[in-house]
């Protein structure tokens, strides 16, 4: 266990500076720097630019800028937002539940339809049932998040009315941040109807942004329940007399979860970089849209240290999924 | 009443190349407590014939037979509940492969208990107690301390040893064993065959033992079945069979092994089983057969004193008596 863990640590390095260094060339790569973008129509003088970008520190030679910024990492420091002048850690964290909150949410719905279309697939095997799960999930696939956020709001909001568009919870209600998750704060305060409201907001971004995890994840385990149903150790179950439910559910399923936990992990990235695209269509308050907004303009710090940050998460739950492996796979000892 | 009765089973499979007959109109009949041996070379439609029997055939497989019952109850009418009431209790099999056959995320515990919960019903831990005194009985030394061993942590003859206690677990009337050693090492394979003629002696249960090997068919079993392409081409006691094989086939298999060679060098059979796409008009034996006429080149056969064939090899004087088995 601890040599698992150590082995882990190790791994970070390489990627703590493969991630700096990226985050730091890709935002610098853009055309325009913070102090044109903030003067925006108006311009600047070239002396004054000058004067500002020696300010902030941005006229020494790269590799000092990178230099002192991964020093000041290293040291808890993720730097300070250019435009709103607050510490970068502390804006990230108090947008950080709401993407959280709409991940999760969209990680759950992908897996409690997935796994159970996948086994469905796989069981009715060339049946129209498969046929009609695996078309759909391709289609779930390659559907463009943006078109797809677009046809839901027209179909659900505009048309039937059903959904609000845009925000985590409806103006009329007032809840105190207690965890930052909204559905459970609603559910804290004494505001009737506030859980509700906060249910009805997450909707619409939950299936937009669970949609392509969902396809993944019921293909994966599609064609991992296809392998096991066809292994000994099935045959055997059968051969003991228990109900097709136990031999599905229990002998096959256990088995086919140790890929199909890896692919949810895989998922993670693909749905924090989707949640980007989400929070901007829903203007949903979250880190999506945050680094959005830094991008355009150019917040240095707000980008190197938000895409750091992301990277974090990735990785924690990518070490959460590996714990949860060796739960599952009694072959794997840490 | 016998227990087990099985008259004309017919196997087919639907495939690319279209229906595949793996078993042929096989007729078995077993009572309480006999050891009946199938043989026959690979393909031969040996495990196809047993699987039918438990029911563990995929749906491209249709199964037909004049009659198919087990313990006064018909198979083939029966639904899969009441199917699968019997299987696993009454009837069960084990496998060629125990490393295979064994689910790797479950313990060795969790396996055995939970066919008897399965078909005794109650609480899966409460069967505890159980569990180890069946690993005792199939010879698993310190059985309190394998039984949260998962299947990667067992050997394979272990794994057999623990296949073979979840299939005894409910005191079945038949046990079928699928080439229970093939998988073995030699040594290991003697211990599994005596650990289960001793459990099939102490239970007093019917033993189906499926083997290529015709040694051991003259150590473990009473009478033999001798199958090719998905026939049965003789079916007799071991005695009989071995002193006076009447098939050709069953000379040719007796005379591979190394007591029965008429040369000095071991005599296999030249030629493989035929295939879907390649089966010979006539007797499905002709092609390899030494003592083929014309007549088996063109007319399948037909059963006379248990022996497929059109020229049965002839009767020895007084073979039919007890003489000794050579092995
Ligand atoms: N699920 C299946 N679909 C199609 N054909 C099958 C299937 N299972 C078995 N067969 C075919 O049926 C025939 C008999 O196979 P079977 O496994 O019964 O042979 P066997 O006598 O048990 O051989 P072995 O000694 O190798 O175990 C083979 O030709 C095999 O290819
Ligand atoms: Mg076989």
């Amino acid at each position: 266990m601890f040599k698992f863990f150590f082995k882990r640590l190790l791994v970070l390095v390489p990627v703590f500076f493969g991630v700096t260094l990226v985050a730091f060339g890709f935002i610098r790569a853009l055309p325009g720097d913070p102090i044109e973008v903030l003067a925006g129509e108006r311009g600047v003088s070239p002396e004054r630019h000058a004067e500002l970008m020696a300010q902030l520190g941005l006229d020494k030679p790269l590799w000092q800028q990178y230099l002192s910024y991964v020093g000041d990492v290293l040291q808890g420091d993720l730097g300070t937002s250019l435009i709103t002048n607050r510490p970068v850690a502390e804006e990230f964290f108090e947008l950080f539940p709401a993407t959280a909150e709409l991940a999760i949410c969209a990680m759950l719905f992908a897996i409690i339809i997935g796994i159970p279309a996948g086994i469905v697939a796989a069981v009715k095997r060339g049946t129209l049932v498969d046929q009609g799960i695996m078309s759909l999930s391709l289609a779930g696939y390659s559907m463009p998040i943006f078109w797809w956020g677009l046809l839901l709001i027209i179909l659900f909001s505009n048309t039937l009315n059903l959904t609000p568009v845009s925000g985590r919870l409806s103006f009329l209600f007032e809840v105190e941040p207690v965890t930052g998750f909204m559905l459970i704060d609603s559910l804290l305060s004494d505001e009737k109807g506030a859980f509700k409201s906060a249910l009805h907001h997450l909707v619409l971004p939950t299936i937009v942004l669970g949609t392509i995890p969902l396809a993944v994840i019921a293909r994966q385990t599609r064609s991992a329940m296809l392998e096991v149903l066809s292994e000994d150790y099935v045959r055997t179950a059968k051969a003991k007399g228990l109900s097709p439910l136990r031999v599905i559910s229990v002998h096959a399923l256990r088995n086919a979860m140790i890929t199909v936990v890896t692919v949810i992990g895989l998922q993670v990235a693909v749905l924090l970089a989707g949640a980007i695209l989400t929070e901007t269509i829903f203007s949903w308050p979250g880190i999506g849209k945050w680094i959005i907004f830094s991008v355009f303009s150019r917040d240095y710090y707000a980008v190197q240290g938000g895409l750091l940050l992301i990277a974090a998460c990735v990785m924690v739950v990518n070490l959460i999924v590996d714990l949860l492996y060796g739960l599952i796979n009694p072959r794997i000892v840490h | 009443m016998a227990l087990l009765e099985i008259t004309n089973l017919t196997v087919e499979f639907a495939t690319a190349h279209g229906s595949l007959r793996a078993v042929d109109r096989v007729s078995l009949s077993l009572d309480a407590g006999d050891i009946v041996a199938i043989v026959g070379e690979s393909g031969s439609g040996k495990s196809v014939a047993m699987l039918a029997l438990m029911g563990l055939l995929p749906w491209t497989a249709t199964i037909t037979a004049d009659r198919m019952s087990f313990d006064g109850k018909d198979l083939l009418t029966m639904n899969p509940k009441q199917r699968r009431a019997i299987i696993g209790k009454d009837i069960s099999m084990i496998f060629q492969e125990p490393m295979t056959s064994l689910n790797p995320c479950f313990n060795v515990e969790y396996q055995i208990s939970e066919v008897l919960a399965q078909h005794f019903g109650g609480k899966r831990r409460s069967y505890k107690p159980r569990v180890i005194e069946l690993l005792k009985k199939v010879g698993i030394p310190a059985p309190e301390t394998r039984l949260k061993a998962y299947p990667h942590q067992l050997s394979g003859g272990m794994s057999q040893r623990v296949m073979i206690a979840m299939m005894i677990a409910c005191e079945p009337k038949l046990l079928i064993a699928d080439e229970p050693t093939t998988a073995l090492d030699v040594t290991i394979q003697a211990q599994i065959l005596e650990l289960l003629v001793e459990l099939q002696k102490a239970n007093g249960m019917a033993l189906v033992l499926i083997t290529h090997d015709m040694a051991v068919v003259a150590e473990t079993a009473d009478r033999v079945v001798v199958q090719y392409a998905g026939q049965q081409v003789e079916q007799r006691s071991v005695i009989e069979l071995f002193n006076n094989p009447r098939h050709p086939y069953t000379e040719a298999l007796l005379s591979a092994l190394p007591e029965y060679a008429k040369e000095k060098t071991l005599n296999a059979i030249p030629g493989v089983v035929p295939g879907q796409l390649d089966r010979p008009v006539g007797c499905l034996f002709n092609p390899r057969c030494e003592y083929a006429q014309d007549l088996c080149r063109q007319q399948p056969p037909q059963k006379s004193e248990g022996v497929l064939c059109h020229y049965p090899l002839p009767l020895k004087a007084g073979s039919n008596s007890h003489t000794e088995v050579i092995l």
